[in-house]
């Protein structure tokens, strides 16, 4: 016997469990499709979309899609499940959670957000229609702070990414220089190091954080490196500021990147034992990406958007203070085109406000994507749009050592100005103090120039 | 002085381009686009394999395929791409299996194969080298179907590599000993960036012989051989 079924006319479309319904009635996705589990034809991902809106939000808590003894994520999704807070919500069914969803306010959706699992999260997401993904994500803050505040209303982080393909030092401090004057880094300053190795993440580490002393940014730096680094680079007294690592939905997938729960906790606390954030202590970014767990072959026959939810689950445990889907790195195998990108997108960011994120995220594609820069363009204004938390920008658009491609700087400048939102306040304030900014707005001086006030404010040499 | 040209000294990266209004002047845009489309027409074009065939003759060549049937398919199927299709393939006792596959750039094939396989050939003149393979959509796994169906002791894949926005014709090579299908990427040698700014045709056959000679003699390929060669593999 067959547990979710949907009767459509003659034909009757029954599935297994519920992970299959989970993965028949996500949107097509070429991940899915390479797992051998998407729905086979358009009517059945309907079908399962049917039975799914007919399922109580309680299935969720007692049908694991990933087993409780073999996972310690699911261990952690149901051991941290909060029973006042899903109280607003026990009662109901899928298809009416996201009516309850469309009608609630903000603060109503926040207050339930440690009730609502991911599997529940990824699961509506596959009800609602790309607008409604924003327009919920749109009404949820969720503020986080270290050196200044991420998430507020009307604010829009974004993040320097001055990444070198060898390390150089002078390379990296001349593309953050770049960034400074579009008035980005809020989020973060942070370098994806070409080599893992911990003296030349130290180094970049010294480098990043001389450059924010001299002028004196209120802002937060970090390299990406593995966990396990960064925590090598703490007790060489290296400055950090946040404890960086890639996370994915299953135990499996975890181990792959070398990583469990407890050394992310370690790091945290090591992290947090430094005391170098000044209006909070959020010390922990995150980077997710849908078809990570798939491609280590770790996926347990679970829909990508699902796993990825999932790995909110390991951020939210860690109070973070950014997390970023790298939506489009992955390639064509997992989100072909734009299409399956921008749906990506922005099911990455509601779950991860549903479930009580600070969200950002990486617009992206690779070369043997079906996207382009026009495609970035229309992912970027419905993030705004939607009110993400922070976006990241590259010079130029181009990533010179992961080759791939992002925003550029003026991208996420012109994004602020055309939405009218500024950056974290502490950091607009100094743009204000420095000469970049006026009334809201990125001054429009020439980039010399820029570089002459910055030089005023610090010798860079 | 500008102090950008200052700065670009140090980096790559596209810094101090300067603004109209919030956006990218008209040059730096079409730049850019130009990068995007040199490097789509690498993924989306044709490995011109008839003339590399007939280029690298007196030395045979095989055309052959892998299961994904068409460029879509190769790249919505990374599983299809690793199997080799229906051949004609003879097993011998071989020293080497050479395999040229398009991979994610026909650019890089149809500009540096031929070069690389040439000055290869040159160096392993005692190697028993079987017909050199060409495949269509096919990824660098390939070659251990190819190599193992010729019997062959280490197999050495020429393929065309992800193209960046820069560079669009950057060949690998790939170096696996004792090919069979189920072989880890741990278990391989790659030379990459095989390109006129990069690593050039000579230079990369001169490695490409050093590990295969390593190889064959240690009996082993991949992350243990990478360890004992020093400087001379940048991989």
């Amino acid at each position: 016997m067959s547990r979710y079924a949907c009767q459509l006319g003659n034909k009757k479309y029954v599935f297994p469990d519920l992970k299959t319904l989970m993965a028949r009635a996500t949107p097509l996705r070429s991940g899915d499709q390479l797992a051998g589990i998407a729905a086979s034809t358009d009517e059945e991902r309907v079908a399962a979309r049917m039975a799914l809106a007919d399922l109580p939000l309680q299935q969720f808590l007692s049908e694991t899609l990933v087993p409780y003894e073999a996972d310690e994520v699911t261990r952690l999704i149901i051991d941290t499940h909060d029973k006042i807070a899903f109280e607003p919500i026990a009662a109901l069914t899928m298809g009416e959670f996201r009516e309850w969803l469309l009608r609630s306010t903000g603060d109503e959706i926040s207050r339930a957000n440690q009730g609502i699992t991911p599997e529940m999260a990824a699961a509506v997401s596959k009800l609602m229609r790309n607008f409604e993904l924003i327009s919920v994500a749109a009404k949820i803050s969720v503020v986080t702070a270290f050196r200044n505040t991420q998430g507020l209303p009307g604010r829009l982080g974004t993040r320097l990414q001055p990444n070198h393909p060898t390390d150089h030092l002078a390379g990296i401090w001349a593309s953050t220089l770049d960034g400074l004057l579009f008035g980005v880094g809020d989020a973060v300053i942070g370098v994806n190091p070409a080599g893992d190795n911990v003296q030349g993440c130290v180094e970049i580490l010294k480098l990043l954080d001389e450059l924010r002393t001299k002028l004196e940014i209120p802002t937060q730096s970090c390299v990406l490196s593995h966990i396990t680094t960064t925590l090598e680079a703490i007790q060489l007294n290296a400055p950090v500021d946040l404890a960086f690592q890639s996370v994915a939905g299953t135990q499996a997938a975890n181990e792959g990147f070398g990583i469990n729960l407890s050394m992310i906790r370690e790091a945290r606390e090591a992290t947090l034992s430094l005391n170098r954030g000044t209006v909070g202590r959020n010390v922990m970014y995150f980077e997710t990406g849908q078809g990570s767990a798939l491609s280590a072959a770790a996926h347990h026959g679970v829909d990508q958007q699902t796993l990825e939810a999932r790995a909110y689950a390991v951020c939210r445990e860690f109070k973070p203070l950014l997390v970023n889907t790298v939506v489009g790195f992955i390639g064509p195998e997992y989100l072909y085109d734009s299409k399956q990108i921008t749906r990506a997108g922005l099911e990455d960011h509601f779950c991860g406000k549903l479930l009580g994120l600070p969200m950002g995220v990486d617009v992206c594609y690779t070369n043997h994507a079906e996207a382009d820069q026009d495609d970035m363009d229309v992912l970027m204004t419905l993030l705004g749009v939607a009110g993400v938390n922070f976006l990241i920008a590259v010079p130029g658009a181009d990533d010179v050592m992961l080759n791939y491609q992002s925003l550029s700087n003026h991208d996420v400048m012109g994004l602020r100005h055309l939405l009218n939102k500024r950056p974290a306040p502490e950091f607009e304030a100094w743009l204000e103090r420095i000469g970049f900014m006026m009334d809201g707005r990125m001054s429009s001086i020439e980039s010399v120039t820029g570089l002459r006030l910055l030089e005023a404010n610090g010798s860079l040499v | 002085m500008d102090p950008w040209s200052r700065l670009r000294e140090h980096t790559q990266a596209r810094i101090g381009l300067g603004r109209a209004g919030d956006a990218l002047p008209t040059k730096a845009l079409l730049e850019f686009q130009l990068g995007h489309a040199k490097a789509r027409d690498a993924v989306h074009g044709l490995a011109d394999f008839d003339r590399i065939a007939s280029e690298l003759a007196p030395q045979e060549a095989v055309h052959v395929s892998s299961q994904a049937k068409d460029r879509a398919e190769y790249l919505l199927r990374p599983d299809l791409g690793r199997q080799l299709a229906q051949h004609t393939l003879v097993r011998g006792e071989y020293d080497l299996a050479l395999v040229i596959a398009d991979g994610l750039s026909a650019t890089a094939v149809n500009r540096h194969s031929v070069g690389v396989a040439k000055s290869l050939l040159q160096r392993l003149s005692q190697w028993k080298i079987a017909p050199i393979v060409l495949v269509s959509n096919g990824r660098v796994a390939i070659g251990d179907d190819i190599g193992q169906a010729l019997g062959a002791q280490v197999v050495a894949v020429l393929i065309g590599e992800r193209p960046g926005l820069t560079v669009s014709d950057s060949l690998g090579i790939y170096i696996t000993h004792a090919p069979r299908p189920g072989r880890a990427d741990s278990e391989r040698n790659c030379i990459s960036n095989v390109h006129a700014n990069g690593l050039s045709v000579e230079t990369a056959a001169q490695k490409a012989e050093w590990l295969l000679s390593q190889s064959r003699k240690l009996g082993y390929s991949g992350i243990a051989l990478k360890e004992n060669a020093g400087g001379l593999v940048s991989s």
